[in-house]
């Protein structure tokens, strides 16, 4: 049986990437033109929506190398069938980490104190008191680093998959020296993202929206967030391909784990969400309050509570049973809803920061998103093409093929 | 509970064992149970056993202890003995959380431990027949139930062409009996 390796960018697909960017594109550029030039409101709308989303799809698709390096370390030989595929998206951190880099920086150099009011703290005792860590300096340099390093590290354990393509087979003294290599790096990588996403990025790109305000939960609640959209995107894309005649080693059993993936990460994302709200909501200290006043009791109630829906009560009744993470079409469906239950997550994350007395979602958030969601189709679809979609001389490949869930 | 006669044979390597099940079912004998010293993939679908329900048990168990903690607590304090706890509602949903969370756990586990145990006969005191003691050790233990329409000499030659190296035949209780091993039997001889 000969199977289809080489990946060809369907005319369709390419056609909507360059669709979805283009609209991305004319949504920046309209915004621009609306809110950019307007007042600090309409001013941080514009950089709101353009930072959310940036660092949403960013760390979504970070999330697939930090898949690839967790089954890594874990011994796990499932993901080996569709390891080509969470690398393509791993690849899209390149492309998305340079937007949002020049996003926060614009942010930062630009001097957006009504987004980041800590830029200025002069005369407030309390982000005197957070200077040490929320500065400018340290922003730049630190949001450089992390991004820099996934890039880094990410490159290299794509390079390091690549390499023993065109060999034929690894002895086992080879193989067991290969898969000590690969534990190696991604150990790398997973500490660099247990210091990066894990803990300081999302304090210091989104937490400190709310200068004044924190939660020890708020990096787990970002990261799980991220975690279960970057999971279902693998699903979706996975699909996609076996749709298209690819992938033929890949079948509902791999489908199960993705499943279950998604179905433990929705709980996981619920379970932080919850222990961020309660102790705040049991407490009840004003200072604490402040974060959930106007999202659980003002005009961001409906996208709160929505939120909880899809995110939680959705994912936990549908995916619950075995049959529905085995259906195809069930988890397409679920995996989109996902995606989009956790954009809405970030966007209520920022927006709700930024503008409290009104909630302004419009075609603008759409249209950045879309773009986003063009630009991770471009560049996964061109990683795609530059390397055999079989990591066929992988030693855990013969074990991801008769996998059984 | 009644006396029934069996065929045993034991199979000494899992590959043999595989093809010879598929055989059995095919040849349309009654296949009572397998016994293997550890749990092999696949063997339940070849020996053609439906999935278990235990899994929709534990979701009604769940959904018990959920449906448990809410109404007694939420009884409890409108009802029964309202308190005014730091200004809280007196249905405060998110405090109830973890406590109806730890009753669904704690009902869905009791409740499939028990319902597990009834599933395969468990308990203490209670005793099953052994068919072969090495299945407990290095042997694969493959047991045929004999019907009206079975004929003893063919399916011990048919098992003996399938690759079962020890073949014989056993009258056994196939229920369960009040008793204790230790008391009984001399689980290892020699």
């Amino acid at each position: 049986m000969a199977f289809r390796e080489q990946f060809e960018i369907p005319a369709k697909y390419k056609m909507w990437s360059m669709i979805l960017m283009g609209v991305g594109v004319l949504a920046v550029v309209v915004g621009y033109f609306l809110y950019g030039t307007g007042d600090e409101h309409d001013n941080s709308r514009f950089w709101g929506t353009l930072l959310f989303n940036s660092v949403f799809f960013l760390l979504v698709v970070n999330a697939a190398m930090f898949f690839i390096c967790a089954t890594t370390l874990a011994m796990g030989a499932f993901q080996m069938a569709f390891r080509r595929v969470s690398e393509a998206i791993a690849a899209a951190v390149v492309p998305l980490g340079i937007i949002s880099c020049v996003v926060l920086l614009a942010l930062v150099l630009g001097h957006k104190h009504h987004i980041y009011h800590w830029l200025s703290p002069e005369g407030d005792k309390i982000l005197e008191g957070k200077s040490g860590f929320l500065n400018a300096t340290f922003f730049i340099v630190w949001t450089i680093l992390a991004i820099g390093g996934w890039i880094g590290l990410g490159y290299k354990m794509r390079a390091i998959s690549k390499e023993i393509d065109d060999r034929d087979g690894l002895s086992v003294e080879e193989g067991k020296k290969y898969i000590w290599k690969n534990t190696v790096w991604a150990a790398l990588f997973l500490v660099w993202f247990g210091l990066t996403v894990m803990s300081t990025v999302p304090w210091l790109w989104l937490m400190s929206l709310d200068a004044h305000w924190y939660s020890t939960m708020y990096s787990w609640y970002t990261f799980a967030s991220t975690f279960v959209a970057g999971i279902s995107l693998i699903a979706l894309f996975v699909v996609y391909l076996k749709n298209q005649g690819y992938l033929e080693l890949v079948n509902h059993e791999h489908l199960h784990d993705l499943g279950k993936f998604m179905f433990a990460f929705s709980i996981f994302w619920t379970y932080l969400w919850f222990s961020q709200y309660m102790l705040i909501w049991y407490a009840n200290i004003p200072e604490e309050v402040v974060y959930f006043k106007h999202r659980v009791q003002g005009p961001y109630r409906g996208i709160f509570f929505l939120n909880l829906i899809v995110n939680f009560v959705a994912p936990l009744l549908i995916m619950m049973r075995r049959s529905s993470k085995r259906n195809y079409t069930l988890i397409v469906f679920m995996a989109s809803l996902i995606i989009c239950g956790h954009w809405l997550d970030f966007y209520q994350m920022v927006m709700a920061s930024l503008s409290k007395e009104h909630v302004r979602l419009n075609l603008y958030d759409f249209g950045v998103a879309a773009g986003f969601v063009g630009l991770i189709m471009w560049s996964t679809g061109n990683a795609l093409t530059k390397r055999s979609l079989l990591a066929k001389n992988h030693p855990f490949f013969k074990e991801s093929i008769i996998h059984h869930a | 509970m009644s006396v029934k006669k069996f065929i045993v044979g034991s199979f000494d390597d899992e590959k043999v064992l595989f093809p010879a099940v598929k055989k059995v079912r095919k040849a349309g004998y009654k296949l009572h149970d397998v016994y293997t010293p550890f749990p092999i993939h696949g063997l339940d679908t070849a020996m053609g056993l439906r999935d278990t329900s235990l899994h929709t048990a534990g979701f009604i168990y769940g959904i018990t202890g959920t449906t448990t903690a809410l109404t007694f607590m939420g009884w409890v304090f409108t009802k029964d003995w309202p308190l005014n706890i730091g200004g809280k509602p007196h249905f405060p949903l998110p405090a109830f959380i973890p406590i109806t969370f730890e009753l669904t756990v704690l009902f869905s586990a009791v409740g499939m431990v028990l319902t597990f145990c009834y599933l395969c006969q468990l308990a203490p005191f209670v005793k099953k027949h052994h068919f072969s003691l090495r299945a407990t050790d290095d042997q694969f233990v493959m047991v045929l139930e004999v019907n009206k329409r079975t004929n003893e000499e063919d399916a011990k030659a048919f098992l003996a062409a399938a690759g079962a190296k020890d073949i014989n035949v056993q009258e056994a209780e196939d229920g369960w009996w009040l008793g204790r091993y230790d008391k009984e039997d001399i689980l290892v001889k020699g």
